[in-house]
């Protein structure tokens, strides 16, 4: 079989199907990778339907309308839907503030602002929901007892454990997701249109509310859409902050269908309205990102001029650090404090300084290390596996390797609208049985994780392959390589920087992740965050701080190192 | 012919003796063998590992692996692992009677004896020989004095329902916690359900485990603990905590907490080693002197400062009735809690 350069390269681009079976012997590896990612989505969706189903006898349907009459689980959703209503408009108006000001403004330090971004992001909203109520319970919480040594009031200034405390701090670690969307956009729109409302004699005011906010509408709804998901899908949060004052949404409902005796048949019907109103919502948002484009946006060509803040650059630099000090500082503070202290709420003085809660963390409850032990295997072998098959997926979908490769994107980003509560009860139903049994072992953990990652670690190598152009890989295919050694050699290396920083996004969502693990979990395959949300229904604070300081350290230091590693190969793909 | 028969009851007493500590020299080297024992327990954490490191120390070799959740969360792994058809536990301990009625219901538990509980009251004490009480405690009320004081304090269950406790009280959970398990089915027998919508009625801070409300009352972020575990507040009071705890004239619930070893045991010697070891003397007073907890240990004693249980009225529950209510409590509860 000989071809002439030309042809073998027209035909590869073309990729049809034909043409490619009849060159390619790393078939079988493609085949494979994309119906593991099918088998991968579709076994747990479909037992969800099937449980939501099944009764005693036969196929009914008394789970939904049990789901759908009794009043405790209307409310849930109910909850549910004002909470993440209210969530995504915060998230909304912090996230595109933020993202507007370190893009178009001449904000001091936007750097360090952005890294800030990025702490929150990192930070687990389930600790984060912990730190505050260290901070704000209405009797014990610090802020509250400073509120009233400082004005002598009775009252305390903010109940965390309400409705309204929980869709603060839930907004708190959802709009970082709105500020990249809204970041991303102001950094390509260029300032043609607003200076032409300028020299019109339009105030800065005006033109960043007529010109630049209009602009932008596309991503903030659909940022609006994203944390609206996000808080949806929230499991630790509301368990933290919502239970004791009595509220339940779907995720802790959810759970709590699994408590003894499990009723998984409600738990898999009730699962079904969450992952319908995210299909939707993604649906909704492809929409109007897909429809309203950003034709005026699109390009780098015009110029981009920093708005000037004037007078209000440092009034308005203080009012981000406000911000990031509900998300950062003040969280990570109280939690160092609770890690060193004995008694918590009492002011860190030498009688009240303790390393006992490292101790016992470490040291004497053996549960700890054995889940530090789980989760950063989980950790690292999801990253790897989750990136090698995101770059598999993704090079076939960007390459056009299988016919249907645009169904495998479909697949690959599927799990984002299955929040990982609901990807869990599919999991259990599926893996809890024979013939498969994986429940019980690091396994179903690695699956649900794997499954989870999928479309972060898919967008993330599906971006890389696209700045990559293919005419380097049809000179290694001429030369005689076939595929997999072509990208072996001449495409995994080019994509280095994006691959690690997938693997590192991946990590990062592994070690961080509770709403899944707190259904699959056994004693024996306990992971850190489910230690920590353990000891937390227990009360065991400084422990719990302990531990929540080592998943935040080893996030950061993975990120560092990352940033590290990759240093020169990110600025050579910029330029 | 009496020196001979006094010989001979000498001999047989040496050679049972011989015989009965040469069945223990096997049953530790079996144990060791088998390297450790996975123990599901809703003891309080520093407690029970405190428990496991004493057990460690004495048998060099055989590591406990403490896995401690609140009762019902134990009994959920248990069942959930049955189900599944893994066989992880070794040996469960709960605040909740009824729970040890449906494991040996559903054949889930092995009959075994532990050493010196013959002495034990019968309410530690399983017919059958499938589980023993290895510790106890009291639901009670506590406060803290900073807040309020002890005059003001409340004495009795009732007065907790007064409305000038409205958002000043913590309760913990009958779906988490064996102990409030027990406490409500106590009050429910007491006074009926009305007792705990009218309690409702104060918006209590629900939190999860019968040793929460310790913290949340020792830390101020609520003045009056509604109920909770006797032996957490006590040992939160002994750290230098303000804490005050009440035992209700009306009655004071009695949670007899059980242990017992699973059926299929991948560790069954060593289970049975440390079984006998929680039942020890030295074991029992531990948990008396460290721990706050009552036993039901004949010869353990009891710090000066806490009251004797034969002073107190006492509210005992029955596991049976446990067992058949379960559901229908937690049900009830989230109905008037919320959650």
């Amino acid at each position: 079989m000989r071809f002439s350069g030309v042809e073998a390269v027209g035909r590869l681009r073309a990729g049809s199907w034909r043409g490619f079976k009849a060159l390619d012997p790393t078939l079988p590896v493609w085949v494979g990778a994309a119906l593991f990612l099918v088998f991968l989505m579709v076994l747990p969706l479909g037992w969800i339907f099937v449980a939501s189903l099944k009764g005693e006898e036969g196929f009914t349907l008394t789970g939904y309308s049990q789901v759908f009459t009794e009043s405790a689980f209307l409310k849930a959703i109910w909850n549910t839907l004002i909470i993440s209503f209210w969530v995504g408009v915060i998230a909304v108006l912090i996230g595109s503030l933020l993202g507007w000001l370190v893009t178009r403004t001449d904000l001091p330090c936007k750097k360090m602002v952005r890294a800030l971004v990025m702490a929150s992001f990192v930070t687990p909203p389930f600790l984060g929901a912990f730190a505050w109520t260290l901070l704000a319970g209405p009797n014990a919480g610090l802020l509250n007892k400073l509120y009233r040594s400082l004005t002598g009031s009775e009252e305390a200034l903010f109940n965390i454990f309400t409705m309204e405390g929980l869709i603060f701090v839930m907004a708190l670690y959802s709009f970082p997701y709105v500020f990249s969307m809204i970041a991303n956009v102001c950094e390509l729109i260029s300032s043609d249109l607003e200076d032409a409302a300028n020299i019109l004699g339009a105030s800065k005011l005006r033109v960043a509310l007529t010109v630049t906010l209009p602009l932008t509408a596309p991503a903030l709804v659909g940022g609006f859409i994203l944390a609206f998901l996000h808080s949806l899908s929230l499991f630790g949060a509301p368990a933290i902050l919502g239970l004791p004052a009595g509220l339940h949404t779907i995720t802790t409902q959810i759970w709590a269908l699994f408590q003894y005796p499990p009723r998984l048949d409600l738990a898999a019907a009730f699962s079904v309205p969450l992952l319908v109103a995210t299909m939707l919502l993604i649906a909704l948002q492809k929409k109007i990102l897909g429809r309203r484009g950003y034709s005026t946006v699109g390009g780098k060509g015009g110029q981009r001029r920093l708005v000037q803040l004037g007078i209000f650059r440092l009034p308005v630099f203080a009012l981000v650090l406000g911000i990031i000090a509900l998300s950062v500082f003040l969280p990570y503070w109280i939690l160092l404090k609770a890690a060193l202290a004995k008694a918590w709420a009492q002011p860190l003085t030498w009688d009240n300084f303790t390393l006992e809660n490292f101790k016992f963390a470490f040291f004497q409850y053996g549960d700890t290390q054995a889940a530090i032990l789980n989760t950063f295997k989980l950790g690292i072998l999801t990253a790897t596996v989750g990136t090698v098959v995101a770059a598999l997926i993704a090079y076939i979908t960007n390459r056009q390797l299988l016919w249907g490769a645009r169904y495998l994107t479909f697949f690959a980003l599927a799990p984002l609208v299955v929040p990982g509560i609901v990807l869990a009860v599919g999991l259990f139903l599926a893996y809890a049985r024979p013939p498969f049994v994986l429940y019980g072992t690091i396994w179903i953990l690695f699956i649900a994780y794997l499954t989870k990652e999928m479309p972060i670690g898919f967008s993330q190598a599906e971006t890389t392959f696209k700045s990559i152009h293919p005419e380097l890989e049809d000179a290694g295919r001429i030369l005689g390589a076939n595929r997999l050694g072509v990208l072996r050699d001449v495409t995994a290396p080019l994509a280095r920087a994006g691959l690690i920083a997938t693997w590192c996004f991946i990590f990062i969502g592994v070690i961080r992740e509770l709403s899944a693990s707190i259904l699959l979990f056994t004693p024996k395959s306990k992971v850190v965050s489910v230690v920590i949300f353990d000891l937390k229904e227990e009360g065991q604070i400084g422990v719990i701080a302990v531990l929540g300081i080592l998943l935040l350290l080893v996030s950061f230091l993975v990120i560092l190192a990352v940033q590290w590693a990759a240093r020169g190969e990110i600025l050579a793909t910029r330029e | 012919m009496k020196k001979l028969f006094s010989f001979l009851l000498v001999i047989s007493l040496c050679s049972w003796g011989a015989v009965s500590s040469a069945q223990d020299a096997a049953m530790i080297e079996a144990a060791k063998r088998e390297g450790k024992v996975a123990w599901y327990t809703s003891l309080a954490l520093p407690s029970s590992t405190a428990l496991a490191h004493l057990f460690m120390n004495k048998y060099k070799g055989i590591e406990v692996e403490v896995h401690r959740s609140g009762s019902q969360r134990v009994l959920q792994r248990v069942m959930q692992e049955a189900s599944a058809g893994i066989k992880n536990v070794d040996v469960s301990h709960t605040s909740d009677g009824g729970h040890f009625v449906l494991l040996k219901d559903k054949g889930l538990l092995m009959k075994y004896i532990p050493k010196g509980v013959e002495g034990f009251p019968e309410g530690f004490k399983d017919k059958e020989g499938f589980y023993y009480g290895m510790r106890a405690t009291l639901s009670v009320i506590a406060h803290n004095p900073k807040i309020v004081s002890e005059k003001e304090a409340p004495k009795s269950w009732k007065e907790l329902l007064d409305p000038k406790w409205r958002g000043k009280m913590v309760t913990a959970h009958p779906g988490y916690s064996g102990i409030i398990m027990t406490h409500v089915l106590a009050l429910v027998n007491l006074y009926g359900w009305d007792y705990f919508k009218e309690l409702a009625n104060n918006k209590l801070h629900v939190v999860q485990s019968a040793n929460d409300p310790a913290g949340v009352v020792a830390s101020g972020e609520r003045a009056v603990g509604a109920n909770g575990a006797e032996y957490f507040y006590y040992k939160t009071m002994k750290q230098g905590n303000p804490i005050k705890i009440i035992y209700p004239k009306e009655g004071v619930p009695l949670v007899v907490s059980p242990t017992a070893i699973a059926k299929d045991a991948p560790h069954p010697n060593a289970s049975k080693l440390f079984t006998d070891f929680i039942f020890t003397k030295e074991a029992q007073q531990m948990l008396a002197d460290k721990e706050g907890l009552y036993t039901g240990h004949p010869g353990v004693t009891y710090p000066k400062d806490k009251p004797q249980l034969k002073d107190l009225k006492l509210l005992a529950a029955d596991p049976a009735e446990l067992e058949k209510k379960n559901a229908e409590i937690k049900k009830k509860f989230v109905e008037f809690f919320g959650a």
